[in-house]
C-alpha cells in the first residue's frame, strides 16, 4: 500500500466543484465579474472577518438600546470624542447603517455561493461515483493483489464489502463513493444562517416589547398605551397584541442572610377578555405564555403608602409611591406631588430605605434589600409644579425652579406610620410598604423560525465537521491463463490518516476470499 | 446549604492539582531538555572526544523517555484530583460546580488538559508539547484561584435553571477545547517561523529557538484544527442554548449585551478560521493568526466583559 500526493488528483477530489465562471456577455461583463468576487471566498472571508471587527466596539461602548443612561453619561465624560462616535453611530452598532452593510453583503455573498453549490450537489445526489481513474497506484491509498477467482466474482466481492457506498460497475471496473451527507450538512448549515436572518428580521419588523411597572393589587392590560415604555418594529400593528390583562396580587423576594437575592416570586392572576382569572407564580426563568405574548418578570422594587392630609384633616392624597432602586441594597429614590392642595403646590423628594441603618452624620443608607427596618426619608418643597408649562415630566423627578424649600429643605425620616408636618397644618403620613414588580411583554413572530434555523445550525454543522466524504475504486485485470489482477485506490478530502486506516480495512476485506 | 469545610477541601485539591501539574510540567521540560542535550552530544561527536560523547550519549537516552513517561503519569494524576477538587465544590455549594467565575475557570482548565491527554493517548500528538500545554494551565489556574476566588455559595435567581447545566457546560467545554488550540496555534506559529528561518539560515531568536523541541507544523496545524472542528459545533450550541435561556430570563433571545456580542465575535472568527483553513492565500501562517485572534475574543468574552463591562452577564 503506498501514500503520496500528486497535484494531478485534484481533479478527481471529493471537494465540490468549483462554479464555473459564465461566458462575459458585452453589457454585463463588469456586472458578472463584479458578482464573482462578491461571491467569492476571499470576499466572504474578508466580510467574516469585518463583521467581527465591527461588532467589537458593540462590545466595548455603552450601546443606547441596552444602557441609554450610560451613553448619555459617556458622552458627557468624552466632550470630544463622544459626540464624533455617537456620528459614527457607535453607541448603536447593531442597527447602523454600515454594520447592516456588512452583513447584507456577507448573506448576500453566501446566497451566491449557496444557490450554484446546492444544484451541483443535487446534481451529485443523483449521479454515479466517477469513472475509475487510469492509474489507480498513484492515488494517495491504493493496493493491489492477484486471485484466482473470475473477474466477475471479485467484483461482486468487492460491491457486496462497500455495504453503505454508493457504488456502480461498469465493466471490468467499480467505482464507490460515500459520505454525500457531508455538503448536504455544509448546505443545511449556511441555508440555516439565512433563515435566522430572516427569523431576526421578522421579529425586527414586525414584534413588540412593552414594559410597565406594577404596585402589589395594580395589574395591566396589554394595549400599547397602558405600557410604561415600548419598543414597537418597524411595521408592528397594534391590533396584533394579544388581548389579555394581569393583576399582580403579590410579590416575594427572599435573601439570604447577607442580603444576596435567593428568589423573587410574582404570584399574578392574568385573564382573556370575558373569562376567568387564572392564577400563575411568575418568576425569572419561569415566564407566562398567552397565545405567543410572553411576560417575564424583569424588576421590583418598594412602593411607600402615603396618605396626605390638608389642615382640616380631610383625604387629599391616598397611593403607593413607586420608588426606584438605586444600588444593590435597594437604597431607592422617591418623588411625591400633590398639585390639589388648597394653597401652594407640594412637592417631596426623598430616599427609601429597606433596611435602614444612620451613619455618624446623619445621612440614611440601607445595609440590605431586605424589608426589615424600612423609613421613608423625605425632604419638602412648596411652590409650582411647573405641571402647566406644558412640557411633559416624569413622575420619577422633581423640578424644584419654581419652588422653594420647607424647613430649610431639611430631610427627615420616617418610620411607618409617622407623619411629616406640613406648614399650614397638613400632614403626610408615611402608612405602610408594598412592594412593585416591572413586567415586560414580548410578542415575537420570528421566534419559531429563529428556533428552527439554530436546530439546523448545529445540525448542519455536525454532519459537515463529522461525515468524511470518500472514494473507492477497484479494477479488475484479468488474462487468459493467468490469475486475475485487482487493482484498489482511494481518496479523500479530509483526515486521509483516518481513511488510510479505513482502506486498509476494506482492502483486507477485499481481499479475504471468504464472500 | 453550603457546606463550607467541604468547599475548603475543594480548593485545596485544587491547590494540590496545580502542585502535580507543575511538577508534570517540569518532567516534560526535564525530557526535552535532555533531548536536546542529547542532539546537541550528537551532532558534537563527530569532530571531538568521541569516546565519552557516545559514553553519554548512551545514558540519555535512557532517562528521557522515563521523565516523559513519569510527567504523563503525574498529569494523570494531577487531572483526577482536579476532577475530585471540581465534584467537592459542586457538593459544597449543592449545584453545578460552575457557578461563578473561579469554578468555571478551574473547569475550563480541566478540559484543556483532558483534551491534551485524549490526544496524546490516541497518538495524535507527542507527549512532550506537554510542557507548553501545562505552563499555561498552571498559569491560568494560579491566576484564577489569586485573583477570582470566589467561596462556594449558592447562586442569583437569574442563574437558578436548569439551563445553566446545558448552556455553561457546553461554554466550558468549547472554551476548554479552544484555549488548546490558541496555545497549539501559538505552537505552529513558532515552529513554522523556525522552518522559515532555518531553511534562509537566518539568525534565531527566543521563542523561535524553541522550534526544534516543537511536534512539526504540519501536525501541529491538524491538532489546533481537529480541536477547533470539535468545539466549533459545541460553541455553538452553547451560544444557541444561552440564546435559548435568555429568551426566558430575559424576555429575548438575543440583546447584543456585552458577553453575547464577544461570544458572536468569538463565533464568526472560529467560522473565519474554519474556512480560512481551506482557502488559498489563507492557509496556514494566516489561518492560525485567525485561531489565535479567536482564542483572544475568547478570552475578552470571559475575563474582560466579566470584569471591565457592564452588563447582564456581570453576576458571575
Amino acid at each position: 500500500m503506498t501514500v503520496q500526493e500528486d497535484p494531478a488528483l485534484a481533479q478527481l477530489s471529493t471537494q465540490p466543484e468549483p462554479v464555473r465562471p459564465v461566458r462575459r456577455g458585452e453589457l454585463l461583463g463588469p456586472l458578472r465579474y463584479g458578482w464573482r468576487q462578491l461571491t467569492s471566498m476571499r470576499t466572504a472571508l474578508l466580510l467574516l472577518f469585518l463583521l467581527a471587527v465591527a461588532s467589537i466596539p458593540g462590545g466595548f461602548l455603552p450601546q443606547r438600546r441596552i444602557n441609554p443612561l450610560r451613553v448619555q453619561e459617556f458622552v458627557q465624560e468624552h466632550p470630544r470624542l463622544g459626540p464624533l462616535l455617537d456620528r459614527l453611530s457607535m453607541f448603536e452598532v447593531f442597527s447602523s447603517t454600515w454594520f447592516a452593510a456588512i452583513y447584507l453583503l456577507l448573506f448576500i455573498s453566501l446566497v451566491g455561493c449557496l444557490v450554484p453549490r446546492t444544484r451541483l450537489h443535487l446534481r451529485a445526489l443523483r449521479s454515479t461515483p466517477p469513472q475509475v481513474p487510469r492509474t489507480l497506484a498513484r492515488l494517495p491509498v491504493s493496493d493491489r493483489w492477484q486471485t484466482t477467482r473470475d473477474p466477475d466474482e471479485v467484483l461482486a466481492h468487492c460491491q457486496q464489502t462497500l455495504s453503505g457506498w454508493r457504488t456502480v460497475r461498469r465493466d471490468q471496473e467499480l467505482s464507490a463513493e460515500r459520505g454525500y451527507l457531508r455538503e448536504t450538512g455544509n448546505l443545511v448549515f449556511h441555508l440555516s444562517l439565512v433563515l435566522l436572518l430572516i427569523g431576526i428580521a421578522v421579529g425586527a419588523f414586525r414584534g413588540f416589547t412593552g414594559t410597565v411597572l406594577v404596585v402589589e393589587g395594580r395589574g395591566f392590560a396589554n394595549t400599547v398605551a397602558l405600557f410604561d415604555d415600548v419598543q414597537p418594529g418597524r411595521s408592528f400593528s397594534p391590533g396584533s397584541l394579544v388581548p389579555f390583562s394581569l393583576t399582580l396580587k403579590d410579590f416575594r423576594a427572599t435573601y439570604s442572610a447577607d442580603g444576596k437575592a435567593l428568589t423573587f416570586n410574582a404570584d399574578v392572576a392574568w385573564q382573556r377578555p370575558g373569562m376567568t382569572p387564572q392564577p400563575y407564580d411568575l418568576r425569572v426563568n419561569h415566564p407566562l405564555e398567552i397565545d405567543g405574548a410572553k411576560t417575564y418578570l424583569i424588576g421590583h422594587g418598594y412602593a411607600p403608602h402615603v396618605v396626605v392630609k390638608d389642615r382640616d384633616g380631610q383625604v387629599i392624597d391616598d397611593r403607593f409611591v413607586p420608588c426606584l432602586p438605586q444600588n444593590s441594597q435597594f437604597l431607592s429614590t422617591c418623588v411625591i406631588k400633590e398639585p390639589f392642595t388648597s394653597g401652594k403646590q407640594l412637592g417631596f423628594r426623598g430616599v427609601f430605605t429597606p433596611t435602614t441603618v444612620t451613619d455618624a452624620d446623619g445621612r440614611v443608607g440601607s445595609a440590605s434589600p431586605a424589608l426589615l427596618n424600612p423609613a421613608l426619608t423625605l425632604a419638602a418643597f412648596e411652590g409650582d409644579l411647573g405641571l402647566d408649562s406644558g412640557v411633559p415630566q416624569s413622575v420619577y423627578s422633581l423640578d424644584t425652579s419654581l419652588m422653594t424649600p420647607i424647613d430649610q429643605g431639611r430631610a427627615q425620616a420616617l418610620l411607618p406610620g409617622q407623619s411629616f408636618a406640613l406648614p399650614g397644618g397638613g400632614s403626610l403620613t408615611y402608612a405602610g410598604t408594598a412592594e412593585w414588580a416591572t413586567f415586560q411583554v414580548t410578542q415575537d413572530p420570528g421566534k419559531l423560525l429563529a428556533l428552527v434555523a439554530s436546530v439546523g445550525i448545529v445540525g448542519g454543522l455536525l454532519l459537515s465537521l463529522l461525515v468524511r466524504r470518500r472514494r473507492v475504486w477497484v479494477r479488475v485485470l484479468s488474462a487468459p491463463g493467468s490469475p486475475t489482477t485487482v487493482e484498489a485506490g482511494g481518496l479523500a478530502r479530509t483526515d486521509a490518516e483516518r481513511f488510510s486506516t479505513e482502506f486498509a480495512e476494506l482492502a483486507t476485506r477485499m481481499r479475504s476470499e471468504r464472500a | 446549604m453550603p457546606d463550607s469545610d467541604l468547599g475548603q477541601l475543594g480548593d485545596g485539591l485544587l491547590f494540590v492539582a496545580v502542585i502535580v501539574y507543575t511538577m508534570a510540567m517540569l518532567g516534560f521540560a526535564g525530557e526535552q531538555a535532555s533531548r536536546r542535550a542529547r542532539r546537541q552530544l550528537v551532532s558534537a561527536g563527530g569532530s571531538s572526544a568521541e569516546g565519552t560523547v557516545l559514553e553519554r550519549t548512551v545514558t540519555l537516552t535512557e532517562s528521557p523517555s522515563r521523565a516523559g513517561r513519569f510527567a504523563l503519569a503525574l498529569t494523570g494524576c494531577g487531572w483526577l484530583v482536579h476532577v475530585i477538587s471540581l465534584m467537592t465544590r459542586g457538593f459544597a455549594a449543592d449545584r453545578v460546580p460552575w457557578g461563578n467565575m473561579y469554578e468555571f475557570s478551574s473547569a475550563v482548565a480541566l478540559v484543556a488538559v483532558t483534551a491534551f491527554l485524549v490526544l496524546v493517548i490516541r497518538g495524535k500528538v507527542e507527549r512532550s508539547l506537554g510542557a507548553f500545554v501545562m505552563l499555561p494551565v498552571v498559569l491560568y489556574l494560579g491566576l484564577a484561584a489569586t485573583l477570582l476566588y470566589t467561596e462556594a455559595g449558592p447562586l442569583v435567581p437569574a442563574l437558578n435553571s436548569y439551563w445553566i447545566k446545558i448552556h455553561v457546560a457546553a461554554a466550558i467545554i468549547a472554551s476548554g477545547a479552544f484555549l488548546l488550540s490558541g496555545v497549539v496555534a501559538v505552537l505552529y506559529l513558532i515552529r513554522s517561523r523556525y522552518d522559515e528561518k532555518q531553511s534562509a539560515g537566518a539568525e534565531l531568536r527566543f521563542p523561535v529557538t524553541l522550534g526544534p523541541q516543537l511536534p512539526s507544523a504540519l501536525v501541529l496545524d491538524r491538532v489546533s484544527y481537529s480541536v477547533i472542528a470539535f468545539a466549533f459545533p459545541i460553541w455553538t450550541f452553547a451560544v444557541i442554548a444561552g440564546a435559548i435561556w435568555a429568551e426566558a430570563a430575559w424576555g429575548r433571545y438575543w440583546g447584543w449585551d456585552p458577553k453575547e456580542t464577544w461570544s458572536f465575535i468569538t463565533w464568526v472568527l472560529y467560522a473565519g478560521y474554519l474556512h480560512a483553513r481551506s482557502t488559498a492565500g489563507w492557509k496556514g501562517r494566516k489561518a492560525a493568526w485567525v485561531a489565535v485572534a479567536a482564542a483572544v475574543a475568547l478570552i475578552i468574552d470571559y475575563y474582560v466583559v466579566n470584569i471591565f463591562v457592564v452588563g447582564l452577564h456581570s453576576y458571575a
